[in-house]
């Protein structure tokens, strides 16, 4: 089994009650890749105030699950990540079309992707697939978090080499295009490596509170950083540990996981919120 | 051609250097022409103000240079030897930076993004930290280093968006409004900064600017555009002609302002 050695350390590191079960173990290696995606990509989303539209973003992967799944055949996640594809890419382009009514267009998006999604899934058996509003980490298979691993690499990847690109248009587009950026290239980049990100995670996380996984660490962090490396990394650090917490805490508490995991990083955003003023930045 | 005008005045000398030439230029959004004709000539080593009134297009052709939005006509950089066109290494000064004022970027990391391909949230590159500090030192901002960008004063901002603009070296620099939310002496720091580059790198300099003192003090030439270049030359041939009055509505705007006014222009 591809697993068997990650079982064992676990075994041999974590000799908890909780970490007894697979289905554990598997949800805290899931976790662990999955946090660090968010945190690393939230700073940006924060930065560029993109907190609305990467939350229309898992809407559209919503809509996506469903069409997969309507056409069947092969699993709904291929279909899912392109149509959110699709939907992120049309959105960047429109939003750099037109400066004005941004909110307006993501709104109407997002809202007729949601839609569109309901009607779609409620005419395929709207149950099996109700599990993407509230998602369940606690059901991630092995051959899902080999998925995972490769989504963890590709983004890693990504983010080495287009984030100076990615700041510089976040900071001031002419300013980048100055320094030859294509600034609706990075900006595409950007957008569809969160919509990948949204799309694979949403089953385990849920639509309701994906946005709120990818926005809380970073803005926690921001409260206390004054540069990209310490903004990165404690946002960074702020996800695994309300992810690893929380799924801890769900465990004994019985509790949906995915909320849990909000509600702590909501709490450390707050404290940090507080203390942001006697920390100098 | 009304460039030839220009020719005429150099006196053979830098006619063999660098210039700038933007010909027959046009910028048109939707059904709205925001710039049609316009044919502006600069020689290296000058500065050349753009002013005009508001929605006259100034801005948008300093995006137009940058490549931001799409334009007819042509925007030609020849280089000292023989003229041979090349592409320019343009250097811009934002009027503001639109920017999260609460974003965690440092100096530093606004650098490291320009000048380094290792990424500036994983590393500390200090090669790029060296040049940052020499360049922050031109403008004599080396303590801004490690501050918060949205910590920084207007002033302070503008000299760092400068060094960076400066490095690498442009061939041609375009500046937007950089002076707006200065205060006195660090506008002075700015102009002489300004000055001393243009002689020492041979830099052309664009610059567009609202402030018809710091225009008639620094400029060695202005041109007025509103849709198209209405009228350009020095700041004594811009700014007496009546084209000038009119186009801003007003009447003995200029005979109490200009300090001096045997400044510029004849050099």
């Amino acid at each position: 089994m591809m697993l068997q050695a990650w079982y064992d350390i676990v075994d041999f590191l974590l000799p908890f009650e909780w970490a007894e079960h697979n289905f554990m173990k598997n949800a805290l290696l899931a976790v662990l890749l999955a946090t660090p995606l968010f945190g690393l990509l939230g700073t940006m989303v924060v930065s560029n105030r993109m907190a609305f539209f990467s939350d229309s973003i898992g809407h559209g992967a919503f809509t996506g699950i469903a069409i997969g799944a309507l056409l069947g055949g092969f699993e709904p996640l291929v279909g899912a990540v392109l149509f959110s594809v699709v939907f992120s890419v049309i959105i960047t382009i429109i939003k750099n079309r037109s400066r004005t009514s941004t909110d307006t267009v993501i709104g109407v998006f997002s809202s007729t992707a949601v839609a569109l999604g309901l009607i779609l899934l409620s005419s395929g058996g709207f149950n099996r697939y109700s599990s993407y509003l509230v998602g369940d980490i606690l059901s991630v298979r092995p051959d899902e978090i080999i998925l995972l691993l490769v989504l963890f690499a590709a983004v890693v990847t990504l983010w080495v080499l287009i984030f100076n690109k990615a700041l510089l248009v976040s900071i001031n587009q002419s300013l980048a295009a100055s320094r030859g950026i294509n600034t609706l290239l990075v900006d595409i980049l950007f957008t569809v490596s969160i919509a990948v990100v949204v799309t694979i995670t949403i089953q385990w996380v849920g639509l309701l509170i994906i946005n709120s996984l990818i926005v809380l660490p970073a803005a926690a962090s921001r409260n206390v950083t004054a540069n990209m490396r310490r903004y990165h990394f404690v946002s960074v650090a702020i996800s695994m540990f309300s992810g690893v917490s929380g799924l801890i805490a769900s465990y004994y508490l019985n509790t949906p996981t995915g909320a849990t995991i909000v509600l702590i990083a909501a709490f450390i955003f707050f404290v940090l919120f507080l203390v942001q003023k006697k920390i100098p930045h | 051609m009304q460039t030839n005008r220009y020719h005429a005045k150099c006196d053979g000398d830098c006619c063999n250097l660098c210039c700038t030439r933007i010909e027959n230029l046009g910028v048109a959004k939707g059904h709205t022409t925001i710039l049609e004709n316009v044919n502006i000539h600069i020689h290296c080593g000058e500065l050349t103000a753009i002013i005009g009134p508001n929605g006259g297009g100034k801005s948008t052709l300093l995006k137009a240079l940058l490549g931001e939005v799409p334009y007819t006509g042509e925007f030609k950089f020849l280089n000292a030897r023989g003229g041979r066109s090349i592409e320019p290494v343009i250097g811009y000064v934002p009027q503001h930076l639109d920017f999260d004022a609460g974003i965690p970027a440092s100096v530093s990391d606004l650098f490291v993004a320009c000048l380094s391909r290792k990424p500036a949230w994983l590393m500390r590159p200090g090669s790029a930290r060296n040049r940052a500090l020499e360049g922050l030192r031109k403008v004599n901002a080396e303590h801004l280093l490690d501050r918060r960008l949205g910590a920084l004063s207007g002033g302070e901002l503008q000299r760092v968006l400068l060094a960076l603009a400066l490095d690498p070296v442009p061939n041609l620099l375009l500046l937007d409004e950089p002076v707006s939310g200065m205060d006195q002496g660090g506008l002075e720091l700015f102009y002489s900064t300004v000055a001393e580059l243009r002689h020492n790198y041979d830099l052309s300099i664009i610059m567009v600017s609202h402030d018809f003192d710091q225009v008639w003090r620094h400029a060695d030439r202005v041109v007025l555009l509103n849709r198209t270049v209405i009228t350009s030359g020095t700041p004594q041939q811009v700014f007496n002609d009546r084209k000038t009055l009119e186009c801003f509505g007003i009447t003995g705007f200029f005979t109490g302002g200009m300090p001096g006014g045997t400044q510029g222009g004849d050099g």
